[in-house]
């Protein structure tokens, strides 16, 4: 607790020196939940008292609650504040909100990923702003003399029985000094007045003008804009390079080589690094310096099998990073290797197992068998990886588009030789994440080159070195197996699934429950190329795979595709197989059933119709998908889908609505036109005329999105919609052209259906 | 290097700048006018879509020297504080989930309600699908546009 009468540098960065570079960077943080024109009126005070990590307040009762999570678009700095103002009761237009810097102490884990924010903050938000207004009710009894029972708050404003009254603000500096309580009550979700009311996107207005927001928009006096240039392949490096030429070309500063990390560097889960050798190139301009990197004669060669150590869940490990330079031809032929068990390197590992597969299988009067294949995908964010850091002796400030500045500051501090309390990390609103900004090694590469130069630099990627840089989602491949008996029952579920270099199974997730006899196995296939979080990692392909094989299998039983979903389930929930199930199949059920009546799914008028229906279980969430497909000219055409999902409460119901609808598009477009290959170790696809992403006029003109309501604490929201769109989609594939689609991505340029 | 003076947001600007300098980063980085976005640098995302006398073009791909008297407006001109119809649509429908693509797709909307001010379905697809939304707002952009009365 602390009481700040006057600025502190966490309330107003623009404004005050930075304990990192003694910078200011040239934009505000703030955002309003209220129009910019008023917040000009309300002239912004100069005294905030801090209640609590989260929450200050201005003698003037402006409120400003701090957002902890980075945003990348999934709204949790709206989201999030609405949670706070919920419960210290406020009039949600009397609330700023300001994005957090990095500080797990204050502000807890800080982690946007894993459909976590709204989840992991749940409560501990909720409890700010209960034990906040509880501070403000004790401060008011303490001046009124009157017990803290009978004070009641509306709005920000304090009320008494008596008739006495006084703003938040007023109360606010005494607050500060009361104890924080030990325990405080929440409200029950249908005393909700701001949570479950839509409320536009905090930063909207600034969006809507452009104001500078992003990472790659930070500009300081005196700043350097670096970029650099990595290997033109995976299992390259550098050999040497001569950039004499390029040194004498205006505007630049310096060209030199450098290490992303020393050697022996023990790297942590997220210290995904693909080079560690690279070019940086600082000049005075962007410009300038995209021009003379293209001067710079460089000679790369074969890494060579490259060892690093890895510290795990497990502790320390030594690993092998393969030599080959990778072709997707190949990629294909040995993943069908390890499929059918004919490499000798690793048999596949069960996973899973229940009952007795072998001999079902063997008893089967009717075997259905079907294997699935995608690519590596690249995430693509809009803003292209970028980072500004100030690096001097003795403290460095770093700013830039982060998932997780908590897992990118042990890192810093070992590259920067520097304590944790003298790098200072500020998020900036991302251009997009996907995943993608959970690894910072563009971060420590900026880290790098400002220290070298002793100068602030900016570190922006081109769209080629963005996309050619790896961070993928892996390539996966899946075989599935269903046996019926002579009655078309399902008796026997097998699935054996691998990739490069990472397997896709989630064992215990349905049809694992549902099926007596069971049998998951995963095999891997190490890989120079590296990989990442992709939105809803590994879902995102088990969805396509299995709800596709599932619609087959229904297909040869003679049953619905909802229908024979909802037997499985009840079969899961009424006498469940196995240990484990991962899922609640009531929750499930319901997400199909209200997907089923939403879509009028089965009704005559829809008999005409070529559809797809998809539903799947991930980041503790279920979502499912009706897809309506049309076929144009010989291609694809989505145009109409009905989403159902269960997340708990909705905090926000129309940002939800737009994130499904978001991920809807994301996974019609990655399923029909997703994929990064690769020629001899380097990326076939470098900027947008070939790496093939959704437009306007392929996304579907209705998404019709339903939540189940109920008052289930939120699960997440930002990544379950997406995976089930893949088999919506293939399963309308079907109905529209009459064949299955096995590989991703379903269509390829210049084809027709 | 040459020298340029630029009508940017109906203020003159004097520029001495290498003439091959796309206007996308005379704009970033010697203005410091950050309102327009780099995406891709091949005129293939519409991430950085100014105006040059009104119409939509990519500024990426647009080099100084051929912009002569031609006027430049950028996000941060099109209206004084987010007054455009277009920008109150998009707030009013709530568009952006990053909100990166979107001054560009605000800035090719709004060049084309200004020739066609009553666009059906098709021609916002038609017009609109040179700026890619990689979290996918299309729809809301799409119903955005659609209640614009100019």
């Amino acid at each position: 607790m602390e009481n700040t009468n006057t600025q502190n540098r966490r309330s107003f960065l623009k404004s005050s020196a930075l304990a990192g570079g003694g910078l200011m960077l040239s934009f505000s943080w703030f955002a309003n939940a209220q129009a910019a024109d008023k917040m000009v009126a309300m002239n912004l005070p100069d005294q905030w008292n801090e209640l609590n990590g989260y929450i200050k307040i201005t003698p003037d009762n402006v409120i400003k609650i701090i957002c902890p999570n980075p945003e990348f678009g999934q709204n949790v700095m709206t989201s999030l504040p609405m949670m706070v103002a919920e419960e210290l009761e406020v009039d949600w237009k009397n609330v700023v909100v300001e994005m957090g810097t990095h500080d797990s102490v204050k502000l807890g884990t800080q982690f946007t990923g894993g459909s976590n924010s709204v989840r992991m903050y749940w409560k501990p938000l909720r409890n700010a702003g209960a034990s906040a207004r509880q501070m403000l009710i004790e401060a008011a009894a303490q001046t009124w003399g009157v017990p803290a029972s009978e004070i009641t708050t509306k709005a920000g404003v304090l009320l008494h029985s008596s008739g006495k009254s006084a703003k938040y603000g007023e109360m606010a500096n005494k607050a500060a000094t009361i104890p924080v309580p030990k325990e405080v009550k929440l409200k029950a979700p249908k005393d909700f007045s701001i949570v479950r009311n839509s409320q536009k996107n905090t930063e909207g207005q600034k969006i809507v003008t452009g104001k500078p927001l992003f990472g790659i928009d930070t500009h300081v006096e005196g700043m350097l804009i670096a970029m650099i240039q990595h290997p033109p392949a995976f299992g390259m490096k550098l050999k040497s390079f001569d950039a004499s030429q390029a040194l004498k070309m205006p505007g630049i500063k310096d060209i030199f080589s450098f290490k992303l990390y020393d050697d022996g560097f023990v790297q942590a889960g997220f210290d995904t690094r693909t080079f560690n050798e690279m070019i940086a190139i600082v000049g005075k301009s962007t410009w300038e310096v995209m021009n003379a990197r293209k001067k710079i004669k460089v000679q790369w060669e074969a890494a060579g099998e490259i060892k690093e150590t890895m510290m795990g869940r497990g502790g320390k490990r030594e690993v092998t990073i393969p030599s080959r330079l990778e072709t997707t031809s190949s990629q294909m032929e040995l993943m069908a290797e390890y499929a059918n068990g004919r490499h000798s390197a690793k048999p596949a590992q069960q996973l899973r197992k229940d009952g007795d597969p072998e001999t079902a299988f063997k008893n089967a009067a009717q075997i259905i068998e079907r294997t699935y294949n995608a690519p590596f995908l690249a995430h693509n964010t809009m803003e292209p990886m970028n980072f500004f850091a100030h690096v001097s002796e003795d403290k460095a400030l770093v700013a830039g588009p982060l998932q997780a500045p908590g897992l990118i500051e042990p890192t810093l501090t070992k590259i920067l030789n520097l304590p944790a309390d003298k790098i200072e990390i500020q998020m900036t609103r991302m251009g997009g994440g996907f995943g993608r900004r959970a690894y910072g090694q563009y971060a420590f590469e900026a880290a790098r080159i400002s220290q070298r130069m002793k100068a602030p630099i900016k570190l922006i990627y081109s769209r080629e070195d963005d996309m050619t840089y790896g961070i993928y989602r892996p390539m996966y491949t899946a075989t599935y197996r269903a046996a019926l008996d002579a009655n078309k029952n399902l008796i026997a579920f097998h699935v054996k699934g691998g990739g490069i270099p990472e397997n896709p199974i989630h064992a215990n997730r349905f049809p694992a429950g549902a099926v007596d006899n069971y049998l998951a196995e995963g095999w891997e296939i190490p890989s120079n190329i590296t990989i990442g979080a992709f939105r809803a990692p590994r879902s995102n392909f088990n969805a396509a795979a299995e709800q596709s094989f599932l619609d087959e299998v229904a297909e040869a039983m003679g049953k619905d595709p909802i229908a024979f979903r909802l037997d499985l389930l009840k079969r899961a929930k009424e006498n469940p197989v196995g240990k484990n199930n991962e899922y609640d199949a009531d929750r499930y059920a319901g997400v199909l059933e209200l997907l089923r009546e939403k879509s009028g799914w089965g009704k005559p008028e829809n008999s005409g119709k070529k559809r797809g229906v998809a539903a799947y279980f991930c980041h503790n969430s279920y979502a499912g998908h009706v897809v309506d497909m049309v076929i144009r000219d010989g291609q694809p055409y989505v145009e109409k889908v009905t989403s159902a999902i269960d997340c708990g409460v909705v905090v926000n119901p129309d940002a939800a609505i737009n994130m499904v609808q978001g991920a809807v598009v994301d996974g019609i477009g990655n399923s029909f036109y997703g994929a990064l290959t690769h020629k001899d170790g380097a990326a076939e696809q470098s900027n947008f005329h070939n790496y093939r992403i959704i437009r306007h006029n392929e996304a579907p003109k209705i998404i019709d999105v339903h939540f189940i309501q109920n008052d289930i604490d939120p699960t997440g929201l930002g990544e379950p919609p997406f995976p089930p769109v893949f088999g919506a989609v293939a399963n309308a594939l079907y109905k529209s052209t009459g064949k299955r689609y096995y590989n991703q991505p379903f269509t390829v340029e210049g084809t027709k259906l | 290097m040459a020298k340029y003076s630029l009508k940017i947001n109906g203020k003159t600007q004097q520029i001495d700048i290498d003439p091959s300098t796309p206007i996308l980063w005379v704009l970033r980085d010697h203005l410091n006018m950050t309102g327009t976005k780099f995406g891709c640098g091949m005129a293939m995302c519409g991430a950085c879509t100014v105006h040059l006398d009104g119409s939509a073009v990519r500024s990426c791909s647009l080099p100084v020297s051929a912009v002569g008297k031609q006027a430049i407006t950028t996000i941060e001109g099109l209206s004084a504080n987010g007054t455009h119809p277009v920008q109150k649509a998009w707030i009013e429908h709530d568009v952006a989930q990053c909100g990166y693509c979107q001054s560009g797709q605000i800035m090719s909307a709004s060049a084309l309600l200004k020739s066609n001010p009553n666009p059906t379905d098709e021609d916002i697809d038609n017009y609109m699908s040179g700026n890619i939304c990689r979290c996918g707002t299309y729809l809301r952009i799409k119903d955005a546009i659609k209640s614009v009365k100019l």
